[in-house]
């Protein structure tokens, strides 16, 4: 079976629909990058990154651009107007300190619960790396989690409770896939939004958590509104 | 007179011993001491621990020292980087210990050290596998856990300006570690683009103060790569 999924490009335009106006945001690395493009017009978001900017801008022309202003997946950025550099030790104040009002994380598993899994996996040779997850994880207002709904092997990536080793323990707000939008509930996961040609059936089938599903359950498209 | 300006690189890292702990600046390849670390190469100390974000990569910096065997341990948040080839290797022969800590945790241990305090708990890594063997207090309603402070021997950073007094400026987001390393080493080394007179940086711009510096070294945009 194909299942009709939405493009990494879709995925990222979607979730950054809930991106509100006037936000600060930090963005993981990977997929999540990918929303900064999509966030609608006439909304002013601000970017954190890690290594200590605020005002994080689109990428410089080829061969133009400060060889030293990378974002946190060290691929060049510019700086817009207004914004500001700062040392590491300040950088995660803002991220553990609740100071951050969404971030965007990829992801390995995410639990039922809202548990997160996104720096280890059980491959000795696969050296582990957590990065700035663990802060961001606990620190930001609201959790988003952006990832494919399963693995390339089609392992669920959904699950009532993640298997490899935790990021942080029930901090995801939202998940947002290629074939569904799903909010983390004291009751589980809570369908608000599901992709055209899947039932409801078929998401539950690649999904290795109990789905509930919203009344007023919406068809997941790019550009609706959240 | 006060003057912590040093004529070359092998004086800038004169009397580094076997088996310091060196903190080492810069975030992928933003910021990061390459002339400073190659002197360090030179200079020959072994049984290194170094404590930076990234484990380098390709073949200069971090990933030399990695690649001649002066590593015996290395403390970081992400070592999984694009080209991080040496310590790959050496990780998979088991060839080299790795301390994985917490982006956040790592620059604010660090901080503890160089601010003079005990630790600190906090709630990042409070329920991952990281905080086996660590103390952990519920503080409100969420578990946090405890984390030392990491202190250098020795640390490399790579700012933009100093004046003999050793005040430091940053370029852009090459600042990263640096100001929180500076404070956090017995024998802090800096390496910078331009030296300035006395007086020349305008007080309301310098990020570290010269207290927290011992050696500043000046290297060619460019040269020594």
């Amino acid at each position: 079976m194909t299942v009709p999924g939405l493009s990494r490009d879709d995925m990222a335009r979607r979730a950054a629909q809930d991106i509100p106006d006037g936000s600060y945001v930090n963005l993981g690395i990977g997929l999540p990058t990918l929303v900064a493009n999509f966030v609608p017009e006439g909304r002013e978001v601000i970017y954190h990154s890690e290594n200590g900017i605020l005002g994080v801008g689109p990428a410089p022309a080829p061969g133009q651009g400060d060889p030293e202003l990378i974002n946190a997946g060290k691929e060049p950025v510019t700086l817009l107007p207004g914004g500001a550099y700062f040392h590491h030790t300040d950088s995660f104040m803002i991220m553990r300190g609740g100071h951050l009002d969404i971030s965007v994380l990829g992801a390995f598993q995410v639990g039922a619960n809202g548990d997160l899994a996104n720096w280890a996996t059980d491959d000795e040779h696969f050296p582990p790396a957590v990065g700035g997850a663990m802060d961001l994880a606990v620190g930001a207002r609201r959790i988003l989690v952006l990832t494919t709904h399963t693995t390339s092997r089609g392992e669920p990536k959904l699950l009532e409770r993640c298997t490899y080793p935790l990021t942080a323990a029930g901090v995801v707000d939202r998940i947002y896939t290629d074939l569904a939008v799903l909010d983390v509930t004291p009751g589980g996961l809570l369908v608000r939004e599901l992709v055209d040609g899947l039932t409801r059936d078929g998401l539950q089938q690649l999904t290795g958590a109990r789905l509930r599903f919203a009344e007023d359950l919406r068809v997941l498209a790019p550009a609706s509104s959240g | 007179m006060l003057d912590k300006r040093v004529p070359t690189l092998a004086a800038a890292v004169d009397g580094v011993r076997d088996g310091a702990t060196v903190l080492v600046g810069g975030f992928g390849n933003s910021g990061v001491p390459v002339e400073l670390t190659h002197a360090l190469l030179e200079q020959g100390a072994k049984d290194l621990t170094v404590v930076t974000n990234n484990a380098g990569s390709g073949d200069t910096d971090v990933a030399a020292l990695l690649r001649e065997r002066r590593v015996r341990k290395i403390i970081c948040s992400y070592p999984r980087s694009k080209g991080s080839i040496w310590f790959e290797e050496l990780y998979r022969a088991r060839d080299i210990e790795l301390e994985l800590v917490p982006q956040g945790t790592l620059s604010e241990r660090m901080r503890c050290a160089g601010a003079g305090l005990g630790g600190f708990f906090t709630p990042a890594g409070a329920d991952s596998l990281l905080a086996e063997g660590k103390e952990v207090r519920m503080i409100g309603s969420r578990r946090h856990v405890f984390e030392g402070p990491l202190r250098g021997d020795v640390a490399l950073i790579k700012a933009d300006r100093a004046d003999r007094w050793g005040n430091l400026t940053y370029h852009s987001a090459a600042r990263n570690f640096g100001p929180t390393m500076a404070a956090a080493a017995d024998l802090t080394v800096v390496q910078v683009r331009q030296f300035v007179e006395l007086g020349e940086l305008d007080p309301e711009v310098v990020v570290t103060p010269g207290v927290f510096v011992d050696r500043v070294v000046r290297v060619e945009p460019g040269g020594g790569r």
